[in-house]
């Protein structure tokens, strides 16, 4: 009985330190922020280790961006609960934070000029190209994996044509006022599709 | 006390920074404005490094402005503080997730806002790409080297594929661009 305990100890530690470094792995290697992370989350939780399906990591991107704080935190808070409960979250957090802590105070101590220096400039240059990729490719995977038929190309392209227009013009529209009218509309399509299925409900 | 301060001024920017880093930026120009703890000019600076470092950029800035205000334990502080709120908020939300998405009501909602993140992730990302290498949208000018190597890098993303019909990891992408960034940019 004590052995089991003692084991069940063992694992729990286990997978905290795996969370630790998972996404100790995940920040020092997520640029750009954001929507490029869930590239990168999705690539690790979901197809390598299998930690959340790929729905549930939708629901958090849902969530991320209509919760405050940043997309890599809300997910390793995520994740880490999911796998081992708050201290898995605080574990998986803690990993996330950890590279950009450590990455930002060397440069804010040591290095005043640290963008001058070239082959740094030149390393960022590309990675900023890679990030824009990535970013596709995380809309390219949910794209891919969208059930149903046409309202949710429709929704798809009316956003990403709007987003587009926003960003081209730089209008004054956020992406969640543009959410809130995806939700709002689609709530209101049900609602009137549920009253219609009653009324023929009731003639049957 | 600056302690205390670092830790009101980024549990505040942790709280209504809905929308990501660059929503979040006003927030965090606003608070470091207004307690005087850097000038403008400072903290155009500190976005651009929190901007190409890695992990977050909410997470990079308020490192950077707590270092620069209070050392390592400033750093710590800013950064706890710029966490937390969302810490507690998806951890209250998961716990209660997997009911509230049953709803039907909810349920609809998600229908609406998954495909719509999908096309806003979509528009954003092509956006950034296009105005990386090419003369579109404010302050982007033709970067002919640019252009050449996007081609080569969504070509290895989404072309290439090894023996067992693996793409290349985001990570992997990732180093890729900064090694040929050097070597394209540098010579």
């Amino acid at each position: 009985m004590r052995e089991t305990c003692v084991g069940k100890e063992k694992t729990v530690r286990k997978d905290l330190i795996e969370l630790l470094f998972t996404f100790s792995k995940i920040g020092l290697f997520t640029f750009g922020g954001g929507y490029a992370m869930i590239s990168v989350i999705e690539d690790i939780c979901v197809e390598k280790k299998g930690w959340i399906t790929h729905d549930e990591m939708m629901n958090v991107t849902v969530i991320a961006e209509s919760t405050p704080g940043p997309i890599a935190i809300n997910c390793a808070t995520f994740v880490g609960q999911k796998k081992a409960g708050w201290k898995g979250a605080l574990a998986a957090t803690l990993g996330v934070v950890l590279p950009s802590f450590v990455v930002i105070c060397i440069i804010s101590m040591f290095l005043d000029n640290f963008l001058e220096i070239k082959v740094i400039a030149d390393a960022f240059r590309g990675i900023k190209l890679a990030v824009g990729i990535l970013i596709i490719d995380a809309a390219v995977k949910m794209i891919k994996k969208m059930k149903g038929k046409r309202r949710p190309k429709v929704i798809m392209g009316g956003a990403f044509v709007a987003m587009l227009l926003i960003n081209l013009f730089s209008w004054k529209f956020s992406s969640i006022s543009l959410m809130l009218i995806a939700g709002a509309v689609s709530l209101m399509l049900f609602a009137l599709e549920d009253k219609k299925q009653q009324k023929g409900g009731d003639r049957a | 006390m600056i302690y205390l301060e670092l830790i009101l001024a980024f549990l505040q920017v942790g709280c209504f920074s809905f929308g990501g880093a660059y929503a979040a930026i006003p927030l965090i120009r606003d608070v470091v404005l207004s307690y005087g703890w850097l000038n403008d000019e400072t903290l155009t600076y500190m976005i651009a490094v929190s901007e190409s470092t890695p992990g977050p950029i909410m997470v990079n800035l308020a490192t950077y402005v707590g270092s620069s205000q209070a050392g390592i334990l400033g750093a710590a502080l800013a950064t706890t503080a710029v966490v937390f709120p969302s810490f507690v908020i998806i951890l209250l939300v998961s716990a209660a997730l997997n009911r509230v998405v049953k709803n039907p009501y909810v349920q609809a909602v998600l229908r609406g806002l998954k495909p719509c993140i999908a096309g806003i992730i979509l528009a954003t990302g092509l956006f950034m790409t296009i105005k990386n290498c090419l003369p579109v949208g404010e302050g982007s000018q033709l970067d002919l080297r640019g252009l050449v190597l996007t081609v080569i890098l969504a070509v290895v993303m989404f072309v290439v594929k090894t023996k067992d019909k693996k793409r290349i990891s985001p990570i992997g992408l990732i180093i890729l661009a900064a090694v040929l960034g050097m070597i394209v940019y540098g010579c």
